[in-house]
């Protein structure tokens, strides 16, 4: 008796779990190409923040290459970098760099780099900074990031890659020093590895 | 207890609402309501999930066995729980990023089990749908509420990030309410989120009070009459 009715709600339960992962499946299947779509979508939105798009001619997606230097790029893991290439010649590289000594944890850029040594552009494209103190390192809250634009190893000078209150060029932010330093850092060690990689890069 | 529309409809809004009464789902309540916008999407999620998990736990309540409707339930809410995930990531990407670890977490909202096991498994399809509508609409109007306070004081401004939810169109439904704002960052951290909450809770708790004294006052109006008669 018990067993039988042990039995039978076994396969109830049997039956809602098939339907379940039917009804998933089914969704999964609609949207996965939207999703995928989106996402390529927002990571190119991302890529052009750095690079304008008619700056190069090539699908930035493909031409990739995965480099790893824990000290200089923030993480063990490779890093992608992006490639823009105009009629075949080398214009940028766009790094993924992580800052790995935010407030919160790491900070996730695209750090993207002329040919020519300077900065093209550089953006945030995830942190878990508090939000009214270090989220002031996105584009949409402040113009903060955009002043990256334009320098180089160079200009500034190595002193100067550091924020005011640790004697260099960089603004802090009122009461979070932490944020903008490891965001300064990271882009300079980055600039660091594209010295020391060019030729690899673009090989 | 006599199950009316009218019951069903009170109950969800005000007098057993799950953000202000109930005090269920306030892990998501506290964290998301960082921004008007914020709140809102969460609050309509919620309000999908419980809207088709109290239909479907309706429909099946004759089927189900007690001993298995914990996990009956538990299944269907977490099945609807991720095809929404899916839809959201499809079809508001980028408001899917900001609640990121939220949505699929509505699995954990007890006030969903607590609405398929307390009402819709022992009501018809008609009842639960609305209890499912009204608890999701009670909550997301206090997810709302949180968010846009919180957003106001912390940032000066309102329904900041409305096109992430309703397109580009929407840019100008934001508002800046106080020009160059320095921000109130208690109200953003979540301390302010508790401070908030409370705040409402009390408000809620303040009507009540005038309310019930003035019912009693009439009551008490009508009976001096009978007596003085
Ligand atoms: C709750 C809380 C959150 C904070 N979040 C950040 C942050 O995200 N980024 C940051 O740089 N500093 C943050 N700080 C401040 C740092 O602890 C530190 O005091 C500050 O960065 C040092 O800045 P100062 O040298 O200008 O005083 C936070 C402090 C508190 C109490």
């Amino acid at each position: 008796m018990i067993i039988k009715r042990m039995t039978q709600m076994g396969i109830l339960l049997g039956v809602f779990a098939i339907i379940g992962t039917a009804i998933l499946a089914i969704t999964h299947e609609q949207t996965k190409e939207r999703i995928a779509e989106n996402e390529r979508n927002v990571l190119l939105r991302n890529l052009h923040a750095v690079v304008t798009p008619d700056s190069h001619d090539n699908e930035l997606f493909t031409d990739t290459i995965e480099v790893t230097d824990a000290k200089l790029l923030g993480s063990k893991k490779p890093v992608t970098v992006y490639r823009a290439r105009l009629n075949g010649k080398p214009v940028a590289a766009i790094f993924s760099a992580i800052a790995p000594d935010g407030y919160n944890g790491n900070i996730k850029l695209l750090v993207a780099i002329k040919a020519d040594g300077t900065l093209s552009g550089v953006r945030v494209i995830g942190h878990r900074e508090t939000p009214g103190l270090g989220d002031y390192i996105e584009a949409e809250r402040s113009d903060w990031i955009t002043k990256f634009t334009g320098l180089s190893l160079i200009q500034p000078d190595e002193r100067g890659w550091r924020v005011k209150r640790d004697g260099g060029n960089f603004d802090q932010f009122t009461g979070a020093t932490i944020t903008p330093r490891a965001v300064v850092k990271a882009v300079y060690h980055c600039l660091q590895y594209f010295r020391q990689h060019q030729q690899d890069i673009f090989g | 207890m006599t199950t009316s529309y009218n019951t069903i409809i009170k109950d969800g809004l005000w007098d057993n609402n799950p953000g202000l009464v109930q005090l269920l789902g306030l892990c998501p309540l506290l964290a998301v309501t960082g921004t008007a916008i914020n709140g809102l999407g969460l609050g309509l999620a919620t309000l999908m999930v419980l809207v088709s998990s109290n239909v479907t736990v309706s429909l099946i309540r004759n089927l189900v066995r007690p001993e298995i409707r914990i996990p009956a339930f538990m299944m269907i809410i977490a099945c609807f729980v991720t095809a929404i995930e899916l839809l959201m990531n499809a079809f508001m990407h980028d408001l899917y990023k900001i609640l990121g670890i939220f949505i699929p977490l509505i699995v954990t909202n007890c006030s969903i089990l607590a609405r398929a096991e307390a009402f819709a498994s022992r009501n018809k399809v008609s009842y639960a749908l609305t209890d499912g509508f009204m608890m999701g609409l009670g909550f997301l109007l206090v997810l709302l509420a949180v968010g846009s306070l919180r957003e106001i004081l912390g940032h000066g401004t309102l329904f900041q990030g409305a096109h992430l939810m309703f397109g580009p169109e929407a840019r100008q439904l934001s508002i800046t309410l106080i020009e160059d704002y320095r921000g109130f960052l208690l109200a953003i951290l979540p301390p302010g989120a508790f401070l908030a909450l409370g705040l409402l809770i009390a408000l809620k708790n303040i009507i009540d009070n005038r309310l019930a004294q003035k019912t009693s006052k009439v009551i008490v109006a009508e009976t001096s009459a009978v007596t003085a008669n």
